[in-house]
Order: structure tokens, then C-alpha cells, then sequence
């Protein structure tokens, strides 16, 4: 349950950010290569908010797919699993997008 | 509570075999810095574009710089709980701690047990418990540095918390991660659990004295690991009677 420390990482960054002034919504980038499950974060968010300046704050999560560029055939492609691999067959590959793992910004009352 | 790890009530607690008492300090790097509201009252966007982990990531970050001033090279075990990490461990206290100093720092949610093995062996341990946490982080393994107070020129094994899902995520200062796995646990691990194997620097195929006895294909594990991340070196032992482990420890050498 690593989405609980993560998530608690952003809502202290947060809190702190706000300086007292309440948080309205949460923007986080999360790439589908970080092994961060977005409804378990959205879940973590709601509990980790209790009792700070971000309570009730919305949570939204811009999801960015995975994709790569291979070194062998040179094409750019998206890739829907774990395994980063070029359709061409070859591992030699640049992650392009899908390790983010960020606070994006947020909107403060 | 802690930003890095979410710790609180549930406590982290960093001890050694002959000190049970010490708690996790959090005093480095928790400050804050508070910048006092100003008069307004219209909603604005503020915009952080900050990474999540960046405070785990610097404190580990200061960790590395910590341990390669003193030229202590530190790797970060990981496996899912029974691998046979804290018996790899064993052996390779008896066999390399004439060559070089090597201390532990041991992660897991509770209990003393594994550091009292290590102890035995003479090695210098620390215990961390993570409580409800199911991975180390830089800060855990800061204040473990603190009390473990390695020699320069160590190497230190730090013993991850067996999961193989969380600990992927967090940087500890380490200088290498190394994924083990053992034969009886099915060939496709490393397809199931993509984002650890994908992060290892080397994969040990442990317990392969128990290959007659369960259906576990090297080759096709070894295929699997070369399309998770075809940098990984991989080694296959079995730190029960010994055999190949001069493979893992010429991969130590190499690497430390």
C-alpha cells in the first residue's frame, strides 16, 4: 500500500504550499509505469485530507499512458503494459512518458 | 506524521539487538517552511509542478553522498517475504567479511528476529521496524546509518521489507538494488511483478538445490527477466549448500 506514503507526500507538500488558506482541488500526474494504482490513491487522498487545510479537496489524477522510442527502428510508440518492449521486438527503447510522478498544481480559496 | 513515509502512531522504530529503544528521529530535513497568508479571498491556481517523492528522493540522494564520502558501498535487497535474503545474508558475512567490513541494516514490520541472526555471524546490525509500512524510505534508512554507524569502506546490505510491490518505488541512497527470487515461487514472477524487476541491477535465482523437486523453468525465468529489463545481470545460487555463489560474489566485487 505504497499509494498511502505517496499520497501523503503530496498532501503534506500541499498543506504546506497553502500556507493556512484552504485547498479546493489537487492536480497530480501520475505516468502507468509507476506502479501507482489511481483509485487507491484517490482513496488515500480522501482519508489523508481529514483534519487538514485540504479537507474536501477534489483530486484529479491526469493519468499519462506509457510511451517509448526505440533505438533500433526508430519508431515512437504507446504501450499498454509493463513490458517495454518496441513492436520491432527490440528492448533497446527510451521511456518517453509513463514514469511521471508529480504535483502539478492546486487551486487554493 | 512524517512526509516521507506517512509514519506516526504506528512507529517506526530503528533498533539494534543490544538497544531496543531507539526511536525514529525524524528531526533532518522535516522543516517547513511557513509563508503567512496574505489578505485575499479569490480562489487561484498555484502551480507546484514538483515531484512527489523529491523529499525522499533528496534525503536519499544526501544519503548516497553520505556513504560514497566515506567509500561504504550499500545495496538494497529485495524480495517477496522467504526468498532466503536473511540467508543469503548469513553466507555472505562468513565468506566475505574477511575481505572487507560488511554491516546490515534489516527491514521488516516487526520482531527482532532477523537482526539476531545476523548478529551471530559478528556482523555490526541494526533492526528497523516499520510498523504498519510496507517499505523502507531514505529516512528510515538515515536514522538506521545514524545508529548502525558503519566503518568507511563498508559494505552494507540493507534487508528491504519483503514485498514486491512497494519497495520499487523508493530510493534509498543505495549504490545497487538486487531483486531475489527463489525457485520455489513460479517462473513468472518477474512478468507478474514488472516494476520490481524492471528497477534491479541484478536478479539471484535463490534456492536452486530445490530445482529437482519443483517446476520451475530457469530459462524461461531468465527470458522473462531479459524483456522486463534486459540490463539486469542475472545469477543463479543456492545459498543453502553454496553452489554458484561465487557468481553473486563476483558480481559484489565487481559492483563494490
Amino acid at each position: 500500500m505504497h499509494e498511502l506514503s505517496i499520497t501523503q507526500s503530496i498532501v503534506d507538500a500541499v498543506c504546506e504550499r497553502a500556507a493556512g488558506r484552504p485547498v479546493l482541488s489537487v492536480k497530480v500526474r501520475v505516468g502507468t509505469l509507476t506502479a501507482v494504482v489511481p483509485e487507491a490513491m484517490r482513496f488515500c487522498f480522501g482519508v489523508v485530507v481529514e483534519g487538514t487545510v485540504a479537507e474536501g479537496a477534489r483530486l484529479d489524477i491526469d493519468l499519462r499512458p506509457a510511451a517509448t522510442h526505440c533505438r533500433t527502428c526508430g519508431a515512437d510508440s504507446e504501450i499498454t503494459d509493463p513490458i517495454v518492449l518496441c513492436r520491432c521486438g527490440s528492448a533497446d527503447v527510451d521511456v518517453v512518458s509513463g514514469r511521471e510522478l508529480q504535483i502539478v498544481s492546486m487551486r487554493v480559496g | 506524521m512524517c512526509a516521507t513515509c506517512g509514519c506516526g502512531e504506528a512507529g517506526v522504530r530503528v533498533s539494534s539487538p543490544h538497544d531496543h529503544d531507539h526511536n525514529h528521529g525524524h528531526d533532518q530535513d522535516h522543516g517547513h517552511q511557513h509563508v503567512h497568508p496574505q489578505e485575499h479571498a479569490q480562489p487561484r491556481t498555484i502551480t507546484l509542478e514538483q515531484k512527489v517523492l523529491a523529499k525522499n528522493d533528496q534525503l536519499a540522494e544526501r544519503n548516497r553522498y553520505r556513504l560514497a564520502e566515506r567509500h561504504i558501498v550499500a545495496v538494497n535487497l529485495m524480495s517477496s517475504p522467504g526468498a532466503g535474503k536473511t540467508t543469503l545474508l548469513e553466507r555472505t558475512i562468513r565468506d566475505l567479511s574477511s575481505d572487507r567490513p560488511i554491516a546490515v541494516i534489516e527491514g521488516d514490520q516487526e520482531t527482532l528476529l532477523d537482526a539476531d541472526r545476523i548478529r551471530r555471524t559478528g556482523a555490526p546490525v541494526v533492526q528497523v521496524n516499520t510498523g504498519a509500512g510496507c517499505h523502507l524510505d531514505a529516512a528510515m534508512t538515515h536514522d538506521a546509518l545514524d545508529a548502525l554507524d558503519p566503518a568507511a569502506g563498508s559494505l552494507i546490505f540493507i534487508e528491504n521489507v519483503g514485498n514486491l510491490v512497494c519497495p520499487a518505488l523508493f530510493d534509498l541512497g543505495e549504490s545497487g538494488k538486487v531483486v531475489i527470487i527463489s525457485v520455489t515461487e513460479g517462473t513468472d514472477k518477474p512478468l507478474k511483478y514488472p516494476y520490481m524487476f524492471a528497477a534491479a541491477d541484478l536478479v539471484v535465482v535463490n534456492k536452486t538445490d530445490l530445482l529437482p523437486y519443483v517446476d520451475f523453468d530457469l530459462a524461461a525465468c531468465r527470458r522473462h527477466l531479459a524483456a522486463i529489463n534486459p540490463r539486469a545481470e542475472v545469477v543463479a545460487v543456492s545459498a543453502t549448500t553454496g553452489d554458484h555463489l561465487g557468481d553473486w560474489y563476483g558480481w559484489l566485487g565487481a559492483w563494490a
